[in-house]
């Protein structure tokens, strides 16, 4: 090679280098940038009655109470139809399911859910189940139609855990005369909580933020009560932010922004615990 | 009468013949060592008698496998053979509890739910595999803190909670350090008085010091079976010798 | 091993397997809801009609039911993600597999995995509250809705699509393909382009078809920032509506629910679907059939 091209080649080289270096500080930089101007903008309206309120017509009287109840509520009942089957599910696919054409036909299936666009997921919660199951738009209509939706988050990650699990240990449970489902209820599914519980986290954390498919199965914009059944009409704190960003005034915006900071610290906090989890029973099991 | 039995044994993964008309008898109270190169068969023989082969998909099997004199495969019950020959594997394999429930698992398994009696039976099969003396007082920590030797030990212990009759060994003490090695060896010794046993080893310095009878196996058949003595000082066939003295494997 | 335990063990495996068939149940909802309810849309609606009107009025008085402005709402939208998120997030990502220290790696693609989860809602704030007025002051005349600010928004959130499945591809690569490429003498960036790239092409290509998809079915960034105006057109500068933020839009409002304006949040519904569909599809076939390549 002469040496005109080679040095040609490093030049080339090093310039690649540093704009690949200042592409990934604009991406972190952009990050930095969202989080800086939402907490500039909102943090002053952080106080308690901003968490007591509930929404009002006046910018300054209004507060996230029933949006934090509706959304606890909501994720309260998602997880307890969502949770069970999940991880029900994910064991059987991983752990009972044969290699065969059936079972690679759910597993391209729940390849596919994942990728369904959440606003699907909207109508068909608000066709099955507010319409034809008569649940009107309700905190249990809301509740079914999130767990479809992140039910393959919690079969993927249950899969995965499982997957992880050495087959030494199944081997040494059998050998001891246990059945399959001893096997499984008493070694791998112990042996794969931490991975299964990291999983379920992630799942949540989705839920939290998802806004499209509750509007679209009639979750309320404006909701000046606290839900006390499953039956009850809700509102989510990132609907509740939809409502005010969608205003004109001023003094909305600036609610729209504190709810972000609340939102988005219940968001890292739960990303957190989930890698905190993952990297401990990531160890445990590596041994 | 012999405890364990193997009657024209064969067996085939997929295609490929594994087991080539194998009949060989294991008496109580004894240490039998199965020998030979990689790939000989000896692990597969080893896992036909607890049945542990039915975990591998398209394995064909003909012939008898006789534990006292019940057919392993059409009389009994599969988790009942299982309790009554336990298996130690190569690898060290701790469930990832505490070193008590490892032990107290076979237990819980079968339905034993009275803590005194599991407690003194963990007791019992800790003191059992030479381990109760380093462990006593940390039985609720995890078992995987233990060194591979004790690791291997407490798999030992779990497996001996249940009582089996025999206790099947594959090549149990090669994933350990010589030291680690040298007190499973003294422990294989000890087990015989009230267990059979059957170790598979490709030590062949192992399988003198420890077993009473020996059998060399190749590519998938028994060539030679005969008191351990005997087979290390003065072999019958000429492949065995050639075994043996490190010609080959 | 008695009866009952045995009866009990296939009794407990019966109900797994219903519990994994809530998956396949899901996957039939969806389709037969869309499918008969979009029938029944065109039974009163021309597919022809559908597939070539160039404007979209449903709730207007003169009703129009061409898809084409909302599909181009959507194209465009998630064109302008797109042309943001690749370019970026494979150079990224190549940075990070190629360039940057392991440690430096270990702590910048976590953070940038915070972008992916980050509520849309928040997005949608942040394009319409702090973007578009900086576009608005290098670009005069820009409309307050327009497609250009949640289009780049939406690129920013999709870069960890990108990044990190670039880069799990492009570390799945053998050593021994780099070392030989690095043994004749050539650079990293020769190496990453020529050599690396190629291989990890696979994983690439599955990368962007989710990254796709993901845009494709993005609703609340474009709900907030874009406006709500179904227009055939190809310009960032206006306002658009997409697919999504229409099917939002409708449920929101007071349609009457057996109504012909009603019906056609399932044909738009149906028209997505039918897209996301065939690339997760083609994605998920990519992914196993080159999953084996290196192992």
């Amino acid at each position: 090679m002469n040496s005109k091209n080679y040095s040609r080649g490093k030049l080339t080289d090093k310039v690649f280098k540093y704009t690949a270096l200042a592409f990934t500080v604009f991406a972190l930089s952009v990050l930095v940038i969202l989080l800086v101007d939402i907490f500039s903008k909102g943090l002053a309206r952080i106080n308690w009655d901003f968490f007591r309120n509930l929404p009002s017509r006046h910018a300054n009287r209004s507060g996230i109470m029933t949006a934090m109840a509706g959304m606890l509520s909501l994720l309260f009942f998602t997880i307890i139809i969502a949770l069970p089957i999940g991880i029900l599910a994910g064991v059987y696919l991983q752990e009972y399911g044969k290699k065969n054409r059936f079972a690679s036909f759910i597993e391209i299936n729940i390849a596919n859910l994942a990728g369904v666009p959440s606003v699907i997921y909207g109508i068909l919660g608000l066709t099955l189940f507010v319409r034809i199951l008569h649940m009107g738009n309700s905190l249990i209509a809301g509740a079914l139609t999130l767990a479809l939706l992140i039910m393959p988050i919690i079969i993927v990650a249950t899969r995965e855990a499982i997957k992880a699990v050495p087959n030494s240990l199944r081997e040494a449970s059998y050998g001891m005369g246990a059945t399959k489902w001893q096997t499984t209820s008493k070694v791998v599914i112990p042996s794969a909580l931490g991975g299964i519980l990291t999983g379920i986290i992630l799942a949540i954390s989705r839920a939290i933020g998802e806004t499209a498919p509750l509007l679209v199965i009639g979750a309320l914009v404006y909701v000046p009560f606290i839900p006390e059944g499953p039956n009850d009409q809700f509102t989510t704190l990132p609907i509740q932010i939809f409502n005010w960003t969608s205003r004109p005034q001023a003094d909305f915006i600036i609610n729209a922004a504190a709810g972000i900071i609340v939102l988005l610290l219940i968001t890292f906090l739960l990303n957190g615990i989930a890698i905190y989890i993952r990297n401990k029973w990531y160890k445990k099991i590596k041994y | 009468m012999y405890k364990l039995e193997a009657k024209n044994a064969n067996l085939w993964y997929g295609k490929k013949q594994a087991l080539k008309d194998i009949s060989i008898g294991v008496e109580a109270n004894s240490v039998t060592a199965f020998i030979g190169p990689s790939g000989c068969g000896k692990s597969t023989l080893l896992r036909c008698f607890n049945r542990m082969n039915d975990l591998i998909e398209d394995t064909t099997i003909k012939g008898e496998f006789l534990l006292d004199k019940e057919n392993i495969y059409t009389d009994m019950d599969i988790y009942e053979l299982r309790k009554r020959i336990g298996m130690v594997f190569q690898k060290p394999n701790p469930f990832p509890k505490s070193i008590f429930d490892n032990v107290a698992y076979g237990l819980r398994i079968i339905g034993e739910k009275n803590k005194t009696v599991i407690k003194d039976k963990v007791e019992l099969s800790l003191k059992h595999s030479a381990l109760w003396d380093e462990v006593s007082g940390i039985l609720n920590k995890s078992a995987l803190s233990l060194s591979g030797g004790q690791q291997q030990r407490l798999c030992i212990a779990r497996t001996l909670a249940i009582d089996p009759t025999v206790v099947l060994m594959d090549e149990p003490a090669s994933a350990l350090d010589p030291i680690s090695s040298a007190k499973i060896e003294d422990l294989i010794y000890e087990l015989k008085k009230e267990f059979t046993i059957v170790i598979v080893t490709h030590n062949m310095q192992q399988a003198a010091r420890v077993s009473n009878k020996t059998a060399f196996f190749y590519l998938g058949e028994l060539i030679e079976f005969d008191d351990t003595k005997k087979m290390f000082t003065n072999p019958q066939n000429e492949r065995t010798q050639n075994y043996v003295t490190g010609r080959f494997g | 091993m008695s009866l009952p335990i045995l009866k009990k063990e296939k009794l407990i495996e019966v109900l797994m397997m219903c519990c994994s068939f809530v998956t396949v149940l899901t996957t039939i909802g969806i389709i037969l809801i869309l499918t008969l309810e979009a029938i029944k849309f065109f039974a009163e609606v021309p597919i022809g009609d559908f597939l070539t009107d160039t404007q979209w009025t449903p709730l207007f008085s003169d009703k129009h039911f061409g898809i084409l402005p909302l599909l181009s709402g959507t194209l465009l939208t998630t064109t302008i993600a797109i042309l943001v998120a690749v370019p970026l997030g494979l150079i990224i990502a190549v940075y990070l597999n190629e360039y940057a220290s392991p440690r430096f790696t270990a702590v910048v693609k976590p953070i940038l995995e915070v972008l992916a989860a980050i509520p849309t809602v928040v997005y949608g704030f942040f394009a319409l509250q702090f973007v578009t007025p900086l576009l608005q002051k290098i670009i005069p005349g820009l409309n307050g809705f327009n497609a250009l600010s949640p289009g780049l928004v939406m690129g920013i959130m999709i870069i960890p699509y990108i990044t990190s499945l670039s880069e799990d591809a492009l570390r799945a690569v053998p050593r021994s393909l780099r070392e030989a490429s690095y043994g004749m003498g050539a650079t990293k960036f020769q190496t990453a382009f020529k050599v690396m790239i190629p291989a990890a092409s696979s994983g690439i290509i599955v990368s962007i078809i989710l990254a796709i998809s993901r845009a494709l079915g993005e609703t609340m960034i474009v709900a907030i920032a874009a406006g709500q105006e179904p227009k055939l057109t190809f310009n960032p500068m206006e306002s658009v509506e997409t697919i999504t933020t229409y099917i939002v839009q409708v449920s929101m409002g007071d349609v009457p629910q057996d109504s012909l304006e009603y019906k056609t949040i399932f044909a738009a519904g149906l028209t997505l679907f039918v897209f996301t569909f065939i690339l997760n599809n083609i994605s998920f076939f990519v992914r196993k059939r080159f999953q084996n390549k290196y192992e």
